[in-house]
């Protein structure tokens, strides 16, 4: 499979020019199957771009993988190119609610007035899957959803293929309630996605100061992180949703503290950024 | 993938667990202990061990628990039990003798835990001390 990095900040869009390094937009992640089937990981910002990259060779099926339906991984979707055409059928897979269907949780940001059209009237034929507890298939890609620490329904996504596996586990707080230097790895959340992945894309989103002022609002320290890709034993690991306030500087910083804590170099652990390319 | 990992229910029934002062007890959908936080420890008369796991069999006996009769409970009139099998809340006072061999007086509300409507996980127990002479 191959990854592209379209937007990797979190909570709000950050452009600008202490951003420019690692980019401004939010979550939106592209995963190419070897097959030529395209998988999309959340609908930030950065969908806009992948959309008008996809214009002149509209693929007849999407999937978009949905972590959770907070605006910063949700607000891209209407100025996704694609949904604007009738040729595109598009999938739509996000966590499950006892209370309302996935259709009807978009429908809250997707239509007026907070969008001028409603999600049931783009004219893409789009199908609404409520993530299973059961892996499925897509291409020749095995696709796993489990519910993680994070307000709300929340899931994270491994996609495994040909033997290379990427684990997708961002807005992540693997640390609450547990102690990640003492707990069995069966007690933290989203262990089983991570574990032995070649590529884990993480919540970075706090410095470790910054984490005790902001404990229970879903997200990961650096020491978390760090600890987390050394329990789950991931090849790769690249610290992903940007907290706005960071700058590029900030990041590198957090990142030399993640390798640090972790005792890995730079081969191993970097800060996603937007245009990062990668192939499993 | 690994299956080798909690469901979130049970890890975030830990947690609350684990900031709880009521003794708190947690069981897997198999009736295997999983968990039980500090003021559980004062009652039982034992220390939780990170990663000890107890069968439901065995348990449902290691307390001696019996009626406010004095008739032994077994495991499917348990609270516990009752919401393991019958996966409905259930409520119950009990003696039970601590690991410390203390016999003790509690009541113990028990109710099953749900991911979603059809996905049973587990059960928690939660139980009190009863004073002496109450």
């Amino acid at each position: 499979m191959r990854v592209r990095i379209w937007g990797c900040r979190g909570s709000i869009a950050a452009p600008g020019p202490d951003t420019v390094r690692y980019g401004g937009n939010t979550a939106c992640v592209e995963v190419r199957l070897d097959d030529g089937s395209l998988l999309i990981l959340d609908a930030g910002t950065g969908a806009r771009a992948l959309g008008h990259a996809l214009r002149d060779a509209l693929p007849p099926r999407i999937d978009l993988l949905l972590t959770h339906l907070h605006v910063d991984h949700l607000q891209g979707l209407g100025f996704f190119l694609p949904i604007w055409s009738p040729e595109t059928e598009l999938h739509i897979w996000g966590p499950s609610s006892p209370v309302n269907s996935l259709e009807d949780r978009i429908a809250t940001y997707f239509s007026p007035p907070l969008f001028p059209v409603h999600v049931s009237q783009v004219p893409a034929r789009t199908v609404f899957h409520d993530a299973p507890d059961r892996s499925w298939t897509i291409g020749g890609a095995t696709i796993y959803a489990q519910p993680i620490l994070h307000p709300g329904p929340t899931v994270g996504f491994r996609i495994e293929e040909n033997g290379h596996s990427l684990a997708y586990v961002t807005d992540h707080e693997p640390a609450l309630g547990v102690d990640l230097t003492t707990v069995g790895p069966e007690w933290i959340s989203g262990y089983a996605l991570a574990r032995d992945a070649d590529v884990l894309i993480h919540d970075c989103q706090y410095s470790e100061d910054e984490y005790d002022r902001h404990v229970g609002w879903g997200h990961a320290s650096t020491a978390h992180t760090a600890r987390f890709a050394e329990i789950a034993n991931a090849d790769r690991l690249l610290l992903f949703h940007h907290d706005p306030l960071h700058d590029d500087d900030e990041l590198d910083a957090m990142c030399a503290r993640v390798r640090e804590l972790w005792g890995v170099g730079d081969e191993r652990c970097a800060v996603a950024a937007e245009g990062m390319t990668f192939e499993l | 993938m690994s299956t080798a990992q909690r469901n979130l229910i049970l890890i975030l029934a830990r947690d609350f667990a684990s900031r709880l002062a009521t003794p708190v007890f947690l069981v897997d959908q198999d009736g295997t202990l999983v968990y039980f936080n500090e003021a559980a420890e004062r009652v039982l008369g034992q220390a939780y061990v990170e990663g000890r796991t107890v069968a439901a069999g065995e348990w449902s006996t290691a307390f001696a628990p019996v009626g406010e009769a004095g008739d032994a409970v077994e495991l499917q009139e348990l609270p516990l039990g009752i919401a393991l099998t019958d996966h409905r809340p259930a409520h119950r006072a009990l003696r039970i003798v601590g690991a410390d061999d203390v016999v003790r007086e509690i009541e113990v509300t028990a109710f099953p835990l749900f991911a979603h409507a059809d996905e049973f996980v587990g059960a928690i127990a939660i139980f009190w001390e009863q004073p002496e002479g109450a």
